[in-house]
């Protein structure tokens, strides 16, 4: 399934850079002849892609060049871009694990708090978060955090990462990125609590006189986190998107804010390479929490066995 | 003119206060008043833009950076203030909200038709390679990292609206699929689907007329649901510089430009990521009041 989803990625760009209405060696060369790219150039990138041969037969040629890492050179860097996204990547990496911890660390808690008060107060506020928090524009909710924290208040930096691990300057990035996630984990943690709550084996460990906090974070917990488990699919793709927007929001120097200015320098070559790793690491993210799942949930560890 | 007492009245003015109060409560949280009004002011700035905006929004009229009416330096003249280069917040505003409605009305409408087909066929020849075929498309086109998508169809085509409504309806799609899916698997297996068949209707008149009708309810609720994130969408396309492009005014766009002014004009970027919260959030509610309503199979537990 994964590797469908990947193919499906080149397939994509590869339909993409074939009907633009342009040449497609325009989208690699981002010039044509005469400007800047010169003939000899032009007909090596022909030969590279196979122009003059069957659509089929382009993409594969085209597909087994990326496979072997070769994506092309920036248009208007002219570096690789493998290398381009290998300097960048650190960046995004410290951003969107911060960003996914913070996510988890409120959403899920918050979750089961809601679950455990339902309708009280905590509820009605954790409620109203997570539908905040999944309706407001992430990057407008950035910029009012600006306005308030570094305009108003001088707590922390407007934007930029800062030298090595500056905490005042991802604080803010973090909890933005956060705040998605949260809001879904939330969602999906108090109706899946709610219905543990409800069952035969919560019951029978209430009956036994197992302390109310065991009950809550361990029994119940530990099968309520397979639904936010399985919907981490579905909070991924916006996870993506809200990284995009973080790092142009707060002038992040990660791969995100890589593919936005991309737009702007019509670079075709940053941005597709830039589209298949996301996908790439859509399908790995996906495929380490299959393993964790089966760690949780003994029903798939011991399925063989019984 | 004698005032209303309890001694005129007979029964305690606080009482009835209370009574109205808490009937006015009840009455909101059962149907969905405000997300409605949200809504409705939306359509109309949307249907009556040229004629209730008060000013033209594309040109400057030479006061930069004002603010609202109700700061110290605005004017009613221009009641939202105006942007860094002159041009009213407001009638920006209305503007927007007339691009996003056609943009958004257009996409969600080719991509509900598109998912609902899809659905229908899927869920008719639910277990056949038919149905095999639509869901992987589906599946891999859920794990496609869509904004990068869209930025890349951007780049391809250039921003502009028809790229924009073309890209959202793209995105659209999928999700309506699923659900009228699981529908029409269930309805496939009814009685009267089989009564139809034995009085000799062919597939094409049971998808149509026994199957379609089915589901309608179950499009209405997937439309809704798509529309909230849609907007969000548009919005956060225009804000990166890939959606509707400049000088043509979109919400995100308009935050995205005041970005800049923060510290001297906070409300350039402030007013428009607002209403814009409002409108998402109003089409959430919406969505979720409509599926409990209409849909409660697929209500989560509350």
């Amino acid at each position: 399934m994964g590797i469908v989803a990947v193919l499906g990625a080149t397939v994509i760009v590869f339909v993409l850079s074939r009907v633009g209405g342009q040449d497609p060696r325009f989208f690699y060369l981002g010039n044509s002849p005469g400007y800047a790219v010169t003939e000899e150039q032009w007909d090596a990138w022909g030969v590279k892609l196979g122009l003059d041969k069957p659509v089929l037969v382009q993409y594969f040629l085209w597909v087994g060049g990326v496979v072997r890492g070769d994506l092309g050179n920036s248009t208007t860097s002219g570096r690789t871009v493998v290398s381009l996204i290998s300097e960048r990547a650190p960046a995004t990496g410290e951003l969107a694990l911060g960003g996914w911890i913070v996510g988890t660390l409120v959403g899920i808690p918050l979750g089961v708090l809601s679950a455990i008060r339902r309708g009280g107060v905590l509820d009605y506020l954790a409620r109203g978060f997570a539908l905040i928090g999944q309706a407001t524009p992430i990057f407008w909710l950035a910029i009012m955090c600006i306005l308030v924290f570094s305009v108003h208040l001088g707590w922390f930096p407007a934007g930029t990462r800062g030298e090595g691990l500056a905490w005042r300057h991802l604080i803010m990035p973090w909890v933005l990125l956060g705040i998605n996630p949260a809001a879904s984990y939330l969602r999906f943690t108090r109706s899946s609590m709610l219905e543990v709550l409800d069952s035969e084996y919560v019951k029978l460990a209430r009956a036994k006189g197992v302390n109310n906090r065991m009950i809550i974070w361990k029994h119940a917990l530990k099968n309520a986190s397979l639904v936010p488990l399985t919907v981490s699919a579905l909070v991924l793709v916006g996870f993506i998107t809200g990284t995009v927007v973080t790092e142009t929001v707060f002038s992040w120097p990660g791969l995100g804010r890589m593919a936005v200015a991309a737009i702007w320098d019509t670079d075709f070559p940053v941005l597709t390479g830039l589209t298949m790793l996301f996908a790439l690491a859509y399908v790995v993210i996906i495929l380490v929490l299959d393993l964790v799942y089966v760690i949780i949930d003994p029903r798939i560890r011991l399925g063989g066995t019984e | 003119m004698t005032s209303i007492t309890k001694e005129s009245v007979g029964i305690p003015v606080g009482r009835v206060a209370v009574k109205l109060l808490a009937d006015g409560w009840q009455f909101i949280r059962r149907w969905p008043v405000i997300p409605g009004i949200v809504i409705a002011i939306l359509i109309f700035s949307a249907i009556f833009a040229p004629w209730i905006k008060p000013h033209p929004h594309l040109s400057s009229h030479g006061v930069f950076q004002q603010g609202p009416a109700w700061t110290a330096d605005g004017s009613t003249e221009f009641f939202f203030g105006t942007d860094d280069i002159g041009r009213d917040i407001l009638s920006r505003m209305i503007e927007a909200s007339r691009i996003t409605v056609i943009v958004v009305l257009l996409s969600v409408t080719v991509g509900t038709v598109v998912g609902t087909t899809l659905g229908l066929l899927a869920g008719y020849y639910g277990g056949s390679a038919i149905d095999e075929f639509i869901m992987r498309l589906v599946d891999v086109w859920a794990a496609l990292p869509q904004l990068l998508v869209l930025l890349t169809i951007a780049l391809v085509f250039g921003a502009g609206i028809n790229v924009l409504i073309t890209s959202l309806a793209l995105i659209s799609w999928p999700g309506a699929v699923r659900l009228v899916r699981v529908e029409a698997l269930k309805l496939r297996n009814m009685d009267y689907v089989d009564s139809a068949r034995i009085s000799g209707a062919n597939n094409r008149r049971i998808l149509y007329r026994h199957i379609f009708p089915g589901v309608i309810n179950t499009v209405l609720v997937a439309t809704t649901l798509a529309t909230g994130s849609l907007i969000l969408t548009e919005a956060t396309l225009s804000y990166l510089g890939a959606g509707i492009p400049p000088p043509q005014p979109s919400l995100g766009g308009m935050s995205s430009g005041g970005r800049d002014f923060l510290r001297d004009a906070p409300h350039i970027a402030s007013i428009p990521g607002l209403a814009l919260a409002a409108i998402v959030m109003a089409g959430n509610f919406l969505g979720d009041w409509l599926r409990d309503r209409f849909d409660p199979r697929l209500r989560q537990i509350n």
